[in-house]
């Protein structure tokens, strides 16, 4: 019960620092919102092109990788204030206090899929202004909500692994343009059978691809338990492969002092 | 030549050579310069290169459509963080230093302007050799140097842009809106289709944004021939966002108090 409560508190202390600093909080929600908005109009006659799923607007087809893209930067966002509290010490009085280790990785982590949570409803805010039709209804958005925030939370164990493994923030935040190559080479914007190669071919391999795919498919199609099963899949993945990260970096840290 | 002017121009160098210093003794400061717009490039020719299959597009390479937005994009970023670094000095207390010297704010200013669009062309040479190892067609002697004009005029824009946030805020924090604020400007041109296949909002903003023109003047000699036509409104654009925005960055350094 103790642990939950450290959790928490540590968890909305993550949530107001991202909201209190806005170099954390613009990368998160204006690049995402500024790419949606030119991408699909400036491409949004790619719907035209033959072999382009059927879709009500391009708008709809890019929502998801707007919301996906923004998760990711979170996920990038909590690994840099993770390691800015390393840098100034906030994380060493946490070690010597009376709580479990995994608390400190957990509470940052939990603050990171809150985040997401918030990214996911802005952007299907933004979505319903502007007039995309999430086919599955409101159960559909509530989903895509969930799925949006367990890829935030995947992706926080990524950046939370690097702050732990460095403790730079520097460092952290060098790793913001391979956001964007790993989005390039995904479905996020474009789909699989158009993209040009190798992005196709790695592409079709990218977990990325199926996290995001899932969250599209309330948007733009019926219902698939396929692809909503291995969106999970893909994101159960990513934040195994990042809490292993995580542990092996948090011991190194303690064993190096 | 009158002395006072020679000790401007004598300002003016040392601040372009302390800014080419910062290069040489870090030359790892270019990188994100470079990376940024080289990843746009490579990925959104990836993603969007099958555009050019739509009736209506003017040309069959999507590499040579986007290499010019990949250029300026990266002079928007170059001047961007030009801003970054006056913000810096304004930080530690160095800007007070340059400002409670005999030099004239202008020259200042100048010196700072100067040093961004010269640093522009570092990322911009790297996209574009990088898109013609690709495959982007190569613009010509002339269309090269149209674009180079306007990829240091895009730089001097943002340095100035930049310059005024940087001396309102006198933060590093306030970087984002001077990037967001180019990144959006040269987007929310033709920068991804022609006009002609553009939607929504976007048709009718890039119609009236300037930043069309000098994308387009840049264009011109990758996806066809250079005309007269297609460069002086991109020249006009640039001198008047110019002395716009450099009047403003001349009156925020003149109230900067030190």
């Amino acid at each position: 019960m103790r642990t939950f409560a450290v959790v928490v508190e540590l968890g909305r202390r993550s949530v107001r620092q991202t909201f209190r600093r806005p170099q954390l909080m613009a990368p998160l929600l204006i690049i995402p919102t500024l790419l949606l908005a030119v991408q699909s109009a400036g491409a949004g006659r790619a719907v035209d092109l033959p072999g382009f799923p059927p879709v009500e607007s391009f708008f709809d087809f890019l929502l998801a990788g707007a919301m996906v893209q923004a998760a990711l930067l979170a996920g990038n966002s909590g690994g840099i204030a993770m390691a800015i509290d390393i840098e100034m010490g906030f994380t060493d009085r946490l070690l010597a206090a009376p709580i479990p280790r995994f608390a400190i990785v957990a509470g940052r982590l939990a603050g990171t899929a809150a985040v997401g949570a918030v990214i996911a409803v802005w952007f299907l805010a933004i979505g319903v202004v502007f007039g995309a039709t999430i086919e599955e209804g409101v159960l559909g958005a509530l989903v895509m909500i969930v799925l949006v925030m367990l890829a935030a939370l995947a992706f926080g164990t990524l950046g939370a692994a690097l702050a732990l493994r460095t403790g730079s923030a520097s460092v952290v935040q060098g790793t913001f343009p391979l956001v964007f190559v790993i989005l390039f080479l995904s479905t996020a914007f474009f789909p699989d059978d158009l993209l040009l190669e190798p992005a196709q071919t790695i592409a079709q391999v990218n977990p990325l691809s199926f996290v995001v795919t899932a969250v599209r498919d309330p948007v733009i199609s019926e219902w698939s338990m396929g692809e909503l099963a291995a969106g999970l899949a893909a994101t159960l993945l990513i934040g195994a492969v990042g809490l292993w990260l995580c542990s092996a970096a948090l011991k190194r840290r303690l064993r190096m002092g | 030549m009158d002395r006072g002017l020679d000790s401007d121009i004598e300002t003016i160098r040392a601040l372009v050579r302390r800014s080419a210093n910062e290069l040489i003794r870090v030359p790892g400061a270019a990188v994100p310069g470079v990376l940024a717009p080289t990843i746009f490039f490579l990925g959104l020719t990836a993603v969007f290169g099958s555009l050019t299959l739509l009736p209506g597009f003017t040309t069959d390479s999507y590499a040579s459509f986007m290499i010019p937005v990949s250029m300026l994009q990266g002079a928007g970023f170059t001047g961007a963080a030009m801003g970054v670094n006056l913000a810096r000095d304004i930080e530690l207390g160095l800007f007070d230093r340059f400002l409670a010297s005999p030099a004239p704010r202008w020259v200042l200013l100048t010196g700072l302007v100067i040093s961004a669009a010269i640093r522009s062309i570092i990322p911009s040479t790297a996209v574009f050799v990088i898109a013609l190892a690709v495959g982007a067609h190569f613009p010509g002697p002339l269309g090269l140097l149209i674009a180079y004009v306007c990829v240091m005029g895009t730089a001097t824009i943002a340095a100035c842009w930049s310059a005024i946030i940087a001396l309102k805020f006198k933060t590093q924090s306030a970087s984002p809106l001077m990037q967001t604020v180019m990144l959006a400007a040269v987007l929310c041109t033709t920068a991804y289709a022609p006009q002609e296949l553009l939607t929504g909002w976007l048709a009718t903003v890039a119609e009236y944004n300037p930043f069309t023109q000098v994308v387009d003047a840049t264009r011109q000699g990758f996806v066809g021939g250079v005309s007269w036509d297609g460069t002086w409104p991109a020249i006009v654009v640039i001198l008047a966002l110019t002395a716009l925005l450099g009047a403003f960055a001349l009156r925020g350094m003149r109230r900067t108090a030190y």
